[in-house]
């Protein structure tokens, strides 16, 4: 690489001045760095200190830059020098070294060393990079792909269109509007909350038919799916058995709910009388009545009395029951004893719950229930029986007077739930050659927790992935997302899901989330097409590569890629997919012969950095202990500590990585081997609740490690010297804590030997 | 069987609750009630009663009228407030517990010996016969009000307050013959009259 030329500028702002002896940073820059030049500046961010970057990019040829200054998580804007076509590393001396550090004479020589540190691992690592440029070869169609034709899909399509992007929307029966048209009236979405609205699907099906912009293809469906972000490839075929095949850019799956069987139900006597009825059922009803009385089935008396039993077959955990709450039957149930209410006052609804959810402002629907006069009450009910000439007769125990009653009612109404319509569960268990009995029960016991009640009998999408045809499941069928932090974003990059399949939800959630899924899908496109990434390090040029002749073709990368964005060829060497790849770095901290990089991101960069630090010898009570932090949230975390003025150890060094599922072995070995005393790796929370932006990269960060006891073994070290930990962004007094803990911990087991 | 089943066909439904928010003070906020037992938590006297305000306001939704309206329970408020004050949905729990029992009052359902309740007629019979209260008699049957012998005893035990409450012109015995009451006894009297008779046609239509 003789091309390099670095150019390292320190800061003098913030107090780095003051606390640092920046000229002797400048020149171990220039010495160890071998950094072209080397700048002292009083206020780097400053307009004049960027342009003073930028003129020596141009003038000197600069093609690397070093910012010792504050973290990478600030100034990104000033220190990002996109389009200039150098690689930046920043050396946090700001948060990472005099925040961290106490302002005292005994603290002045460790905070210069730590801060003489990160400048030799910045210039380390800048050396080892290459500027990023977008992939050459990016394209992108844009054409949006929705799956499903209710409320969700109609939305996601609506809201595309009106962003400037063709949609087709593709439905599998034959009229648009899904499960919301088989409602009278929806539960309010607007100020005073008071009384059941018009659904508004009428209007937004003439909506999507009128949009010169999305094309509807009804009695359809997708028989198969291909590609990547950008250019996606899906079969069409129609019931007649018609096939077209278009390119999308990116897909919107909304395939909706299955309501809950209520035949499973036959202890609340569903089945025995035709007067205990599913809310979907009293909303065909209503709508027969149409404006007039409403009939109960068995006799077509005029309903007097109603009782709606809350939770049916639902928050329980009984065999053939949904363990979840699904969010929406409360509101309905009152929205449900308002039709009668209002039509008639002096007919009874009662509504028998165990916990009312009324999410939001829809506490005002409920304070309106009450105020027309509908009695609610908190109970559980164990049988509904037919009554003697109709109706149906509750039993249940009321649980503020604690007492088992019956009540009598024209008419029962079970809330039931939503079973998500999410295809097949691509990771079925098959049994493999030499499983155990036990083995199997348990991968099938999983699959059970994993697909619910979803029946998982037929594919959405049809996806062409090595992985298998649908999105993952997390639990109880629902495509995995996080709720929270990411909502749309499925394991399979450009492919967003909307409404009830992700979960439980009602019409107001469902449009809010189509939006949302719609904006997703034109950010994945969009960055498709400029060949970045989509999300969440959006924007990111670089895109994963490997050196052919090293491979060994184990397909570790393939596998344990959480996003599917690795494919085979046919002699079964990785395929890159970079529109979906996230940019994690998975790959790379699986490859055991370390065969995939980065352009801006290796196994050398963190390599480097690890090699850079200085390690002084085994009498100076100096231990290093190295941290390899993930950038989403240990590394914040720790900015965030020193912000607040939480101090730790001056003998840590800290390396932000992408995720802590790049983390290679190699580095752990390497950096015991070089002397450090300790390694922290500091990942986000696994498992069922993961907060992973990566979904499973904590989680085979602590396997690998796991693992790493032998390598210690062989070294002769305390395998305590190598620790793991999930670090949630709001650790900011543990995550220091840790570290100082592992200074407490060398203190008691000593240096390491292997310090040369 | 078929009492049970006419039982039956009363429960959960609106009769009750309609006749309490008829004729109860602010009886119209019983359906409000959302069950989170903030009120009964609160109460000083909560452990003490048979049924707390959520419940009894449980009980009217589910119809339980003679439960209610005969119970001691809501004779234990003492208007401390507290409920009130601490409510999430705003309900007046004090005065519908006084209005409670002042309706049962009326329909003749109220606990006969409840002390509250026969404090509360001893200060009715005083109030509404001067149109101002005569402490001094109304101390003395409170004292005497549970036979003669006890009387004598409370009265001497109070002796020390009643002396300083004197020396401090607090109070005044000779009140008990001299009280004058207010201007208008009679027109008052009249207008509490007229005012009874009036609710008492409207519960009349509950059956009561």
């Amino acid at each position: 690489m003789s091309d390099v030329k670095i150019g390292a500028y320190i800061c003098k702002g913030c107090g780095l001045g003051e606390r640092l002896d920046t000229a002797a940073l400048a020149k171990i820059a220039e010495r160890e760095g071998k950094a072209a030049l080397a700048k002292e500046h009083d206020f780097l961010c400053s307009e004049q200190g960027v342009a003073m970057i930028r003129e020596d990019i141009e003038k000197e040829g600069l093609n690397r830059i070093v910012i010792a200054a504050c973290s990478r998580r600030a100034k990104t804007e000033a220190f990002g020098f996109d389009g200039d076509g150098v690689a930046v590393s920043r050396a946090n001396l700001r948060e990472g070294v005099i925040w961290a550090r106490p302002d005292t004479e005994e603290a002045r020589e460790t905070t210069q060393e730590m801060a003489e540190d990160y400048v030799r691992m910045a210039c380390a690592e800048v050396r080892h990079m290459t500027p990023p440029k977008p992939n050459p070869e990016a394209q992108t169609h844009r054409r949006i792909l929705v799956v499903g034709g209710g409320v969700s899909g109609m939305t996601a399509a609506l809201e595309a269109a009106k962003a400037g992007y063709e949609v087709t929307l593709v439905e599998k029966t034959g009229a648009l509007g899904g499960m919301a048209a088989r409602l009278h009236r929806r539960v309010p979405d607007h100020a005073p909350y008071a009384d059941p609205q018009e659904t508004g699907v009428e209007q937004m099906i003439r909506e999507v038919e009128e949009s010169p912009k999305i094309e509807v293809v009804l009695n359809a469906r997708i028989t198969r799916t291909s590609g990547a972000p950008g250019r996606f490839s899906a079969d069409i075929t129609t019931e007649s058995g018609q096939t077209r095949t278009e390119n999308f850019g990116a897909i919107v799956q909304a395939s909706g709910f299955i309501p809950y069987d209520a035949s499973k139900l036959p202890e609340l006597g569903y089945g025995k009388t035709p007067d205990v009825v599913t809310q979907l059922e009293l909303e065909e009803l209503v709508r027969k009545a149409d404006g007039g009385p409403i009939k109960r089935p068995s006799d077509g008396k005029e309903v007097r009395s109603v009782f709606f039993v809350q939770c049916a077959g639902q928050r329980s955990d009984k065999e053939g029951h949904l363990p979840y709450c699904s969010g929406f039957c409360c509101t309905a149930s009152i929205k449900q004893a308002m039709y009668f209410r209002d039509q008639n006052p002096d007919i009874d609804t009662t509504i028998l719950y165990t916990d009312l959810r009324t999410p939001g402002y829809l506490e005002d629907f409920y304070r309106s229930g009450q105020r027309k006069g509908v009695i609610f009450t908190k109970g559980v009910a164990s049988e509904v029986r037919p009554a003697d000439g109709g109706g149906a007769v509750v039993r249940f125990k009321d649980l503020i007077l604690d007492e088992e009653v019956e009540a009598e009612a024209d008419l029962v109404v079970l809330a039931t739930g939503m079973i998500p319509n999410s295809g097949v569960d691509i990771e079925k268990p098959e049994r493999r050659e030499g499983q155990s009995d036990e083995d199997y029960q348990k991968a099938l016991e999983e699959a059970k927790a994993r697909m619910g009640l979803n029946p998982g009998e037929e594919s959405v999408l049809n996806l062409q992935y090595r992985q298998g045809p649908d999105l993952p499941k997390l639990r109880y069928g629902f495509a995995d997302s996080h709720f929270i932090c990411f909502p749309y974003e499925t394991r399979r990059t450009g492919i967003y899901t909307a409404g009830p399949v992700r979960r439980p939800m009602d019409i107001a959630q469902a449009i809010e989330d189509a939006t949302g899924a719609a904006l997703k899908a034109i950010q994945a496109l969009e960055n498709a097409g400029k060949g970045r990434a989509a999300h969440p390090r959006v924007g990111d040029l670089s895109y994963p590569s490997f050196r052919r002749d090293g491979c060994t073709q184990c397909k570790r990368c393939t596998v344990e890629c959480p996003f599917g964005a690795i494919d085979e060829d046919e002699e079964r060497y990785p395929v890159f997919n970079e529109s979906r790849c996230r940019r994690c770095g998975t790959c790379m901290g699986a490859c055991p012969v370390r065969v995939i990089s980065f352009e801006n991101y290796s196994v050398d960069t963190v390599g480097q950095q690890i090699k850079a630090v200085d390690i002084p010898d085994e009498f100076s009570e100096k231990p290093r202990i190295l941290v390899l932090a993930c950038e989403n949230d240990a590394y914040p975390a720790l900015d965030m500590a020193a912000q607040n003025g939480i101090h730790y150890s001056p003998f840590v060094r800290v390396v932000p990585v992408r995720c802590l599922g790049s983390v290679n072995t190699i580095w752990v070995t390497d950096a015991l081997n070089s002397g450090y005393d300790g390694v922290i790796l500091m990942g986000c929370q696994k498992g069922e609740n993961y907060q992973c932006h990566f979904v499973k990269g904590s989680e085979m960060a602590h396997y690998r490690m796991g693992k790493i006891g032998d390598s210690l073994e062989q070294l002769q070290l305390e395998v305590e010297r190598v620790q793991t930990y999930e670090v949630a962004i709001t650790d900011i007094e543990r995550a220091p804590r840790l570290i100082n803990e592992m200074e407490q911990l060398i203190e008691k087991i000593g240096m390491s030997p292997f310090k040369f | 069987m078929s009492d049970l089943n006419a039982q039956m066909l009363e429960r959960y439904r609106n009769n009750f609750l309609e006749e309490v928010e008829a004729n109860v003070e602010e009886g119209e906020w019983v359906k409000m009630c959302m069950q989170c037992g903030v009120c009964s938590g609160s109460c000083p006297l909560g452990p003490y009663w048979e049924h707390p305000p959520q419940e009894i306001f449980m009980m009217i939704r589910a119809g339980k009228r003679d439960e209610v309206l005969k119970s001691e329970s809501m004779w234990m408020c003492t208007s401390c407030y507290n409920c009130i004050v601490r409510c999430p949905r705003g309900l007046p729990i004090t005065h519908i517990m006084h209005g409670l029992a002042h309706y049962a009052e009326r329909l003749g359902l109220a606990p006969k010996q409840n002390p509250t309740r026969r404090f509360a007629l001893m200060f009715w019979d005083n109030i509404a016969k001067y149109g101002r209260v005569n402490e001094a008699l109304l101390s003395l049957k409170l004292y005497f009000m549970d036979g003669f012998s006890t009387g004598i005893k409370r009265a001497l035990e109070m002796a020390p307050v009643g002396l300083g409450l004197f020396k401090a012109k607090r109070f005044n015995p000779m009140a008990l013959i001299a009280h004058k009451g207010c201007k208008g006894k009679k027109d008052l009297q009249k207008i509490l009259a007229k005012a009874r008779e009036i609710e008492l046609a409207k519960a009349a239509k509950f059956g009561g």
